[in-house]
């Protein structure tokens, strides 16, 4: 699953679609795992590094990720056609 | 090297709620890297704020309402040439289109260079021709139709579902959601811009613009697309911002190399709730937020000016995304002198 790879991302969470103009606010957390997304990395490498870097039970972290995927998804922030 | 000077004279200096394209016309004209200008403002009325924009407008001229007729306004073009010695004229009305372009080569022979659509091409992207437009060019356009009395609203019912969009010939659309209301609209808009009333099927979703040139041989000079951000109460962008939508651009060199579009123009495009473009109107002339398109890089008002005087032109490729338009309204404080002159003279 990959975000958009022209979607750009602030430091403060601003996240603007170029395609359709869209902009929206996610939190830090959101924000890092946008950033992460960006990098090109898998759902495993950003489950390690959040998973390491707070402090967090593993299925919390799937429920709140796969649901903040469905949100991105839902405003055309991922690439549907990289998703396969 | 110095750069040529044109005079150029520009129409649509009524910067109000509504506003006309010709002062960020002329802005886009003033930051021109090719040539440098003089601007004569064409004005209708006394209270267009162009004209009282001494850093904008150098001098202006009152012209016929365009109802007056195409000789009545070439007189007054060849009184305001004798002084002036225009170069090129970009009218910025659709209103005044049809004029301009009949007397295109007329003005061509005195010396005055335009770039406008040809006749048929105005004719042909008219709100009223927009269905067979659609069909003849495969672009999407939402379902209407012409009607001449109010009479004929009550058979609507057959061919459309509520909200449908009552719009004048010209100017001005009003969502009508019920039979009273499509009444009404009709009436309004129909005394202020005559007959026929357009009925267009409301189409859900978020409205974005595309604003270009067309070289008239087929070729896209420039395009630039646009989110609405703020939209007012009459439907204009107070606000907007530049995307990066491949569909859009496509769909504009279609339109472009498919009716050879000659000039500036507004696709006004709607992206309904199926993912797709709706195209609900083509302005045949330069969108009043044309200046959006000179910030991102693209200065359509030169190119049209140097394909008017015949020179050499580069499209356009590229503009920067994710740039914000955001308008504002200001107070000017004006001596009742300027507005005596521009009321009794026709000249300031």
């Amino acid at each position: 699953m990959k975000i958009n790879k022209n979607i750009a991302i602030s430091d403060s969470g601003f996240v603007f679609n170029p395609v359709n103009g869209e902009s929206f606010s996610v939190n830090p957390i959101g924000a890092e795992i946008i950033s992460l997304m960006k990098t090109g990395q898998a759902y495993d490498e950003i489950e390690q590094s959040l998973m390491n870097k707070y402090s967090v039970e593993i299925t919390t972290f799937e429920r709140d990720y796969f649901d903040f995927i469905g949100l991105l998804k839902q405003h055309n922030l991922i690439d549907t056609n990289e998703e396969a | 090297m110095k750069k040529r000077k044109l005079c150029i004279a520009v129409s649509g200096l009524n910067a109000i709620d509504s506003p006309g394209p010709g002062v960020a016309v002329i802005r886009g004209l003033r930051e021109a890297e090719s040539f440098d200008v003089r601007i004569i403002g064409l004005s209708y009325e006394s209270l267009e704020p162009g004209i009282y924009m001494h850093d904008v407008v150098d001098k202006t001229y009152q012209i016929p309402y365009p109802n007056a007729g195409a000789e009545t306004l070439l007189a007054r073009l060849e009184y305001i040439h004798d002084i002036e010695k225009l170069d090129v004229i970009i009218p910025n009305f659709d209103a005044e289109l049809y004029s301009f372009m009949k007397l295109e080569d007329t003005l061509k022979a005195m010396g005055i260079n335009t770039f406008l659509p040809t006749m048929m091409q105005f004719e042909e992207r008219h709100k009223v021709n927009l269905p067979e437009f659609g069909k003849k060019y495969d672009i999407k356009v939402p379902f209407s139709k012409s009607i001449f009395s109010t009479g004929e609203i009550y058979s609507l019912s057959n061919d459309f579902e509520f909200p449908m969009v009552i719009k004048g010939k010209y100017y001005d659309a009003s969502i009508a959601y019920n039979l009273e209301q499509a009444k009404s609209y009709f009436n309004k808009i129909s005394a202020k811009w005559g007959l026929p009333i357009v009925v267009q099927q409301f189409v859900h979703g978020t409205e974005y613009n595309i604003t270009g040139l067309g070289d008239g041989k087929g070729n896209t000079i420039a395009a630039v697309p646009m989110r609405k951000q703020y939209i007012t109460d009459k439907g204009k962008a107070w606000g907007g911002i530049t995307i990066d939508d491949k569909r859009m651009i496509d769909l504009t060199h279609k339109f472009v190399s498919q009716t050879k579009w000659r000039g500036g123009f507004e696709l006004e495009l709607m992206k309904g709730q199926d993912n797709e473009f709706y195209l609900l109107e083509i302005n045949p002339r330069m969108p009043a937020w044309i200046y959006l398109a000179v910030g991102v890089g693209q200065n359509i008002p030169e190119a049209m000016v140097n394909l008017a005087i015949g020179e050499e032109v580069i499209p356009y490729t590229d503009y920067e995304k994710g740039k914000m338009f955001i308008r504002y309204a200001w107070d000017m404080i004006v001596d009742i002198n300027e507005f005596h002159e521009i009321s009794t003279k026709g000249e300031l």
